[in-house]
This record gives C-alpha cells, structure tokens and sequence, in this order.
C-alpha cells in the first residue's frame, strides 16, 4: 500500500466520512474510494453496498478477485444527562470501544469528578452538541426525563439522522414527549425512530443494570439492523 | 486500553513517517469459527514490533514473520491458515477456522 493512500483513510476517518480500499488481490493494484466518490467508481455497486453495511469483504471485480476494506468513522456515544445511569455507562461504552460524552448544564451533575476519564460538557445540549457534532455514526442517549434538557437534544438527535436515539422515561413520560416532538413538527416515523422505554428489555433494575441495557441495544442496532439493511 | 483499528492505522502511518520498514496485514476471508472477522488489521514493524490482530494470537507469530519478508522484498502475500493446515501443531486456529491473511508493506 502506498503511504499516501494510508494517509487518505486516516485523513478521512479523523473527518468521520467513511472511505474504502480496493484492493486486487491477483496484482496488488490499489485505489481509495471516498464516500462522496463512490458513485462515479467503476465498482460503484459493490462498493456502496460495502459502505451502508459497513463491513470489509472480497469482491469480484473484472474476473479478478479483490478485497474492499472499509472504514467508516467510529461510533461515538453522546449522552446528555450527567446521571446515576451514565456514570455506569460511560465505562462501559469506552471499553467496548466506543467514545463517549457527556453532556448537561447542571453543573453539580456534571462534573469531572464524577466521570473520570471521559469528556463532560457542563452546557446546555443546543451549545455543546453542535460542537460535539451529531452524524449517521453517532448514537445519542437522553437520560435526564428533564424536557428542558432532552427536549432541545433529541431535536438536533433527529435532525442530524444519527443511527441510534434512546430516551429514558416511563411509557407515561414518552407519550407526553411524542405530544410534545408532534407539536414541534416530527412526524410519526421521525418519532418513531427513538428506543423508548430506552434500552433492551432485560428487566434491568440497577443503574448499571439499565447501563448494560442501554449499551446492548445500540450495539444491535449497529451490529444487526444496519447488516440487514445492507 | 485495547487498540482498536483506529490506532492501527495511525501506528502504521507514523511508523512509515518515521522512517520503519512497515507491513500490513489484513484479514481477507474467514471460514467457520474465525477468532476475528474479515478486515481486522495486524501493523508489524522490521523490528518485529506490532499492533492490532488477525486471530486471537494462534497465528500473529506467523504472520508477523511473513511480514518481515515481506518488509525486505516488497510483495505482497496471501497467507492461508486453517486445522488442515500440515503446520497446524505450530500455528493451527484451536477453533477449527479457517482465515486468510493479505499482508502488504507500506511503500513510503
């Protein structure tokens, strides 16, 4: 491989696009495919269906065997709620493999203290989020039931299509938060889009409990649902 | 923390930039029970240094010593690993997979 092709996934990665490596296997020949590109690519088929599932594979590519190696932008978590919940979560979610932030403007709750070793952002969602940029590779979990503060996040959540939106709260809670989205102009299927009650229903009890739920749903939603679209 | 292929890719950059023989080794196609999926990534330096993986440490001494041939001549090479393998004893998968490894130097 070229050290400038290297360059190319590691510039596009930094930047959150997604990018693909094809490589023939029989003659060691290489380009690098970026997103934007990928349609004008003579294996414009092969590799955008590579993208939306975003996994490397071999292709047959002109009778010759190739190997498409895709890299697409890592998942970031974004919470907002400095909570229990998220204290229990963050390390979790990092030891996956995952970078995760946490977002709320109270600061008693969002200290660093409290969350060792991961971003904390003591602001409101509509300051911090835009700098913390939400994308089709970002999950976002609200987990204040505070509508002041999840309110404003699961706007910009929904507005910036990411993969996974969780919203903590009672059935009760959520019908009153689907009133409220309604009003403020998402149609059902936007609505639709968010996990509530949030996380997999194992019965979980504890803020940790909740925390393994949380991460579990978001890594089938990444895992199987987005290999079934593909 | 456990490097993720983020990192790997980044190491093998700055390993080039910094003047390293580098190869790189990916996992092209796995067959039954394989220790990691197809596109997880192995840097390894001409010193024998690496990062990432290809299988859960059945086959990295393998292939990090491929690779050094690979480092001094400049070819690529599709390395194939499996129980039917007749190095098996030596570098078999115990899972009873069976992976193929693409390994390819890094020209600067």
């Amino acid at each position: 491989m070229k050290l400038e092709h290297l360059a190319i996934l590691n510039e596009e990665r930094a930047a959150r696009r997604a990018v693909v490596l094809v490589t023939d296997l029989e003659t060691g020949a290489q380009r690098v495919v970026r997103e934007a590109q990928a349609d004008s690519d003579p294996a414009a088929e092969l590799i955008e269906a590579r993208l939306r599932s975003g996994k490397s594979g071999p292709a047959e590519i002109e009778g010759r065997a190739h190997f498409l190696t895709v890299q697409t932008p890592p998942v970031k978590i974004v919470v907002v709620g400095a909570v229990h919940i998220s204290q229990a979560f963050a390390p979790m979610a990092k030891l996956a493999g995952f970078d995760c932030v946490i977002v709320d403007p109270r600061t008693a709750f969002a200290s660093p203290e409290r969350f060792p070793g991961v971003p904390v952002f003591a602001e409101w969602p509509d300051e911090a989020l835009p700098r913390i940029g939400l994308d089709g590779y970002t999950a976002f979990v609200a987990l204040t039931h505070d509508p002041k503060i999840d309110d404003p996040a699961l706007d910009a959540a929904l507005r910036a299509g990411c993969f996974y939106i969780g919203a903590l709260g009672s059935k009760k809670t959520h019908a009153r938060r689907v009133e409220r989205l309604t009003d403020a102009g998402f149609t059902e299927a936007d609505i639709a889009r968010i996990h509530a009650p949030v996380g997999l229903d194992i019965g979980a009890v504890s803020p940790a409990e909740i925390g393994v739920a949380i991460l579990a749903e978001i890594i089938g939603v990444l895992r199987r649902e987005r290999r079934r679209r593909a | 923390m456990i490097a993720n292929d983020d990192d790997i890719l980044r190491q093998a950059e700055a390993w080039t930039r910094a003047g390293r023989g580098v190869a790189l080794a990916t996992v092209v196609e796995t067959w039954g029970s394989a220790p990691r999926p197809v596109g997880s990534h192995l840097v390894i330096d001409g010193e024998g240094d690496f990062l990432g993986s290809v299988s859960g440490g059945c086959v990295e001494g393998a292939v990090i010593s491929e690779a050094l041939d690979v480092i001094a001549g400049g070819e690529p090479k599709m390395l194939e690993f499996g129980v039917a393998d007749d190095t098996a004893w030596r570098v078999g998968l115990s899972c009873g997979g069976r992976i193929k490894v693409y390994v390819e130097r890094i020209d600067a």
